[in-house]
């Protein structure tokens, strides 16, 4: 518990009861939660080791209701914690003692699909996976799928620009929204985007997607669905070693193949896995790799014959192509259950979600076993491999006094090693609180400046999810300020214009 | 003009653009003077910030400087059999630089997206004379603001990019065209959807006032024939599909993309519900105009020489947008190039120009609306 969060607010906390009239008057009956106890499940998102109950959790049900919320906690300085379904690794939808907590969870409804135009307007609360559910009868489908699919809310994948298994092919979340609508702090509701391709104007959309809930609260998403490929093959190659592996993905790319998902788990992951759903994971390997192609069926049968040929040429010891689709999705079987695998295996793990370029890999995993070796935790390894995202997840048990700190420690070395071999410290989780005082690792004071102002220009009060992303909290007026030495400079005299 | 040598110079000169109040045109090759209103300001040109920085085919990623030109990015790419996926276009000199910060891009984009999805992150000069990074250069990272998609299509207004990292992607082995002849607007509208909405995996589709709908389709030789052969079974109750040899396709394609060689002084590109593309040539009509169709309908061209301020109007009815691309100077003048936005919309976009040059040394000229905020709010 090493991450501070901004000191509450003495003024805020002692109006509290007023907070809670006036928010009753705008949301009535159960859409205001004050009781202490009731307050409870709503402390964390998924980086559960971080919790604090919010002063009071509010559940709009209309964009008017949510305009009318933050208007007014914007006239009263009371800040907001925007939240959907509170899936958030990196702690975006952690509460703060004296802010509102707005829950979208209501917004559940499906607006239209426009299936030859191939667009659905949804609420921010329908889950990624009913977005699917909804138009796949007709063969269509939303493409980014991260793993929390079946919970997470598509206005927190707007939040957090969500990813998933597909990215190197399909995109993230922002490549695959058209629009949204968003109401400002100060409860103005704006349009940006909508059912059609590159509007005029600055790409506001664009900064928007990915913000994590700092710059305004989404009431509605239109997104692009896809035609469900035709057929999809994967591929589970064993290579003795990551290098081995990371040669093979290397030239799948090269080949010119850009495969629907490219997964690589290191051995002690295997093993968790395979433990865990019995899927016929060979044991003996030191890497494991699957690919999947999607597409027109002719393809795949090229593609995956193509895939196994590199993956020979590159000393893998195993290679099965699926031969169905129950075999496809077994391949997946472990992969999928990696994380709940390791849940078995050590009390706690803690994820982690770095991005490096993939001809790192073998460097990076040396030396995050000399790390495993000097923090004395274990760490096993998922890792994207098609677009370099990495997912250590390190193990710890909680009830070890000190080993929760060690974990966190252990992770920020590895984030740092990510930056340091020129990849970043968040590839789809998110900075949240959980690597916001790391965010110096990567830019400079200039560079973090110059995003605090995009959010000074949405929320110049700083109302809205304070204490996340940034590790620094500067007021805007300063911010604003401008230092040009001209006198200092050395080319003053100099005739340009 | 001024053509600053290396960031260093570059910093120095915005620097002293501050200090003395000047209005500086953020310009790579030109090309796309013509666009928006004429202007006075000085000319920066970043066409000496050239030259590759960083390639590395094996992790999809390219780091190049602004003024490079883009037929030197793209033939470097081809070299190693890949290629940038949003299909950028442009006039002979038009510089990489130039074609991301006007979000140019082609046909493909329907289906592979835009300048904006393929900017991965960057190094600029803000209009506080200070450099500053975004985005990174990996294909996957979600660390801080996408100031990356901002600064796309931002037309020089928010910075002066250094150094930029691009997502590039394998070429693919094999491109068939796809042609039908003497196709009418609302059945080549239905066949385009039709296609774009299949598993065939079309990339591309347009539509000519020639009456011709292209459907493009590429990938690995293996599954091209198949699905060309799919395609044409597919819309057989709509159109008969035949392959079109490459020399041909290119022109038409060319048309469709950029509109460039339509008959008309001035030149609107339409962005709408591609369901409506019909409905906005219909309501235009009764009018002399030329046009051309692309992403499935999403993007109408639309020319034409005796100007009578309909397009705009139309497109908003039709729950679209009309970009000015191209008219007489008398006509960008007084016509903004952009669609109006709403107001609320138009005042943070104002706010956010200001987060990144205070003072306005980067000039906004040629957008009017942008002139006339500054005002506003000076």
């Amino acid at each position: 518990m090493s991450i501070a969060m901004p000191v509450p607010d003495a003024q805020t906390l002692a109006k509290r009861d007023r907070i809670i009239a006036a928010m009753r008057d705008i949301v009535a009956g159960e859409g205001v939660i004050d009781d202490p106890d009731a307050l409870r499940p709503w402390e964390s998102d998924g980086l559960t080791a971080y919790r604090q109950p919010p002063m009071l959790v509010v559940l709009p049900e209309t964009v008017d209701q949510v305009s009318a919320v933050l208007r007014w906690c914007h006239a009263e300085g009371v800040k907001v914690v925007p939240r959907g379904s509170g899936t958030s690794l990196s702690g975006g939808a952690l509460p703060l003692a004296d802010a509102v907590l707005l829950g979208m969870g209501k917004f559940k409804r499906i607006l239209a699909v426009d299936y030859q135009d191939r667009v659905a307007v949804v609420q921010p609360g329908v889950t990624n996976l009913a977005i699917t559910q909804a138009v796949e009868g007709r063969g269509f489908y939303y493409a980014p799928d991260p793993s929390s699919q079946i919970a997470c809310s598509i206005g927190g994948n707007v939040a957090e620009n969500s990813g998933g298994v597909h990215c190197l092919k399909y995109g993230l979340t922002t490549n695959n929204v058209l629009g949204v609508e968003l109401v400002l702090m100060d409860g103005e509701v704006l349009r940006f985007g909508g059912p059609y391709l590159d509007p005029c104007g600055l790409d506001l959309l664009g900064v928007i997607v990915g913000s994590e809930g700092l710059l305004g609260v989404v009431t509605e998403v239109t997104v692009r669905i896809l035609p469900k490929p035709e057929a999809a093959r994967a591929v589970l190659v064993g290579f003795p070693d990551a290098q081995s592996a990371g040669a093979c993905v290397a030239q799948v790319i090269a080949k010119g193949i850009i495969p629907a998902g490219m997964e690589m788990m290191d051995r002690p992951a295997i093993h968790a896995a395979e433990a865990f759903v019995k899927v016929g994971y060979p044991l003996d390997v030191g890497a494991l790799l699957i690919v999947e192609v999607d597409g027109p069926a002719a393809e795949c049968d090229h593609l995956t014959q193509e895939i196994a040929l590199i993956a020979t040429e590159n000393g893998a010891v195993t290679a099965r192509v699926s031969r169905d689709e129950s075999e496809r999705l077994a391949f997946w079987a472990g992969r999928k259950a990696a994380f709940p695998a390791v849940g078995r295996i050590s009390p706690d793990y803690y994820c982690m979600d770095g991005t490096i370029p993939r001809r790192c890999l073998p460097e990076v995993l040396r030396r995050m076993d000399e790390l495993s070796e000097k923090y004395r935790l274990g760490v096993a390894n998922v890792f994207h491999a098609g677009d370099g995202n990495l997912h250590p997840l390190i193990l710890y048990d909680a009830n070890v006094p000190g080993e929760l700190d060690r974990a966190e420690e252990f992770g920020n070395d590895i984030l740092r090693l990510c930056v340091e071999v020129g990849g970043v410290l968040t590839g789809e989780h998110g900075v949240g609180i959980e690597k916001r005082d790391l965010m110096p690792e990567m830019f400079g004071e200039e560079d973090l400046k110059q995003q605090q102002r995009v959010k000074c220009a949405f929320d110049p009060q700083l109302l809205l999810n304070p204490g996340k992303v940034f590790p620094t909290l500067h007021r805007c007026a300063e911010l604003g300020r401008m230092h040009v030495h001209h006198g200092a400079l050395p080319f003053g005299e100099l005739p340009r214009f | 003009m001024i053509t600053p040598r290396d960031q260093q110079d570059l910093m120095e000169i915005i620097a002293d653009g501050v200090a003395r109040g000047s209005k500086l045109e953020l310009r790579g090759g030109g090309t796309k003077d013509q666009f928006g209103a004429p202007r006075t300001g000085i000319a920066v040109s970043l066409r000496r910030l050239s030259g590759i920085v960083d390639y590395d085919p094996g992790e999809l990623v390219l780091t190049v400087r602004p003024g490079t030109p883009l037929v030197a990015v793209e033939a470097m790419l081809a070299a190693e059999g890949q290629m940038l996926a949003f299909e950028p276009w442009g006039a002979e000199g038009a510089t990489i630089g130039g074609t991301v910060a006007a979000g140019i891009a082609g046909s493909r984009r329907v289906t592979a997206g835009s300048a904006r999805d393929h900017l991965l992150g960057f190094t600029a000069v803000s209009g506080r004379a200070q450099t500053f990074i975004a985005g990174a250069k990996v294909v996957k990272n979600v660390t801080g603001y996408d100031l990356p998609k901002l600064l796309t299509g931002s037309w020089g207004r928010l910075g002066a990019m250094t150094e930029m990292t691009l997502k590039v992607l394998p070429r693919p082995q094999q491109t068939i065209t796809m042609v039908a002849r003497g196709v009418s607007l609302r059945t080549a509208y239905a066949a385009m959807a039709r296609a774009l909405g299949s598993n065939i995996d079309v990339s591309a589709a347009a539509h000519l006032r020639t009456g011709e709908v292209l459907l493009r389709v590429a990938g690995f030789a293996v599954s091209v024939e198949a699905r060309c052969a799919a395609l044409a079974d597919l819309l057989a109750n709509h159109c008969e599909l035949r392959p079109l040899p490459c020399n041909e396709a290119a022109p038409m394609w060319r048309r469709a993309m950029s509109g460039d060689d339509l008959l008309g002084e001035t030149r609107w590109d339409v962005h709408l519900p591609p369901r409506h593309a019909a409905d906005l040539i219909e309501a235009l009509e009764p009018q002399q105009i030329d046009w051309a169709m692309d992403w499935g309908g999403g993007r109408v061209w639309i020319a034409l020489d005796r100007e009578q301020g309909r397009v705009r109007g139309e497109a908003a009815r039709l729950g679209g947008e009309a970009r000015l691309a191209q008219a007489p100077p008398e006509l960008r003048l007084r016509m903004p190039a952009f669609h109006p936005r709403h107001a609320g919309v138009a005042t943070l976009e104002q706010r956010v120009r200001q987060a990144f040059d205070p003072a306005g040394v980067f000039a906004t000229g040629r957008f009017r609306e942008d002139v006339h905020a500054d005002q506003l709010f000076a």
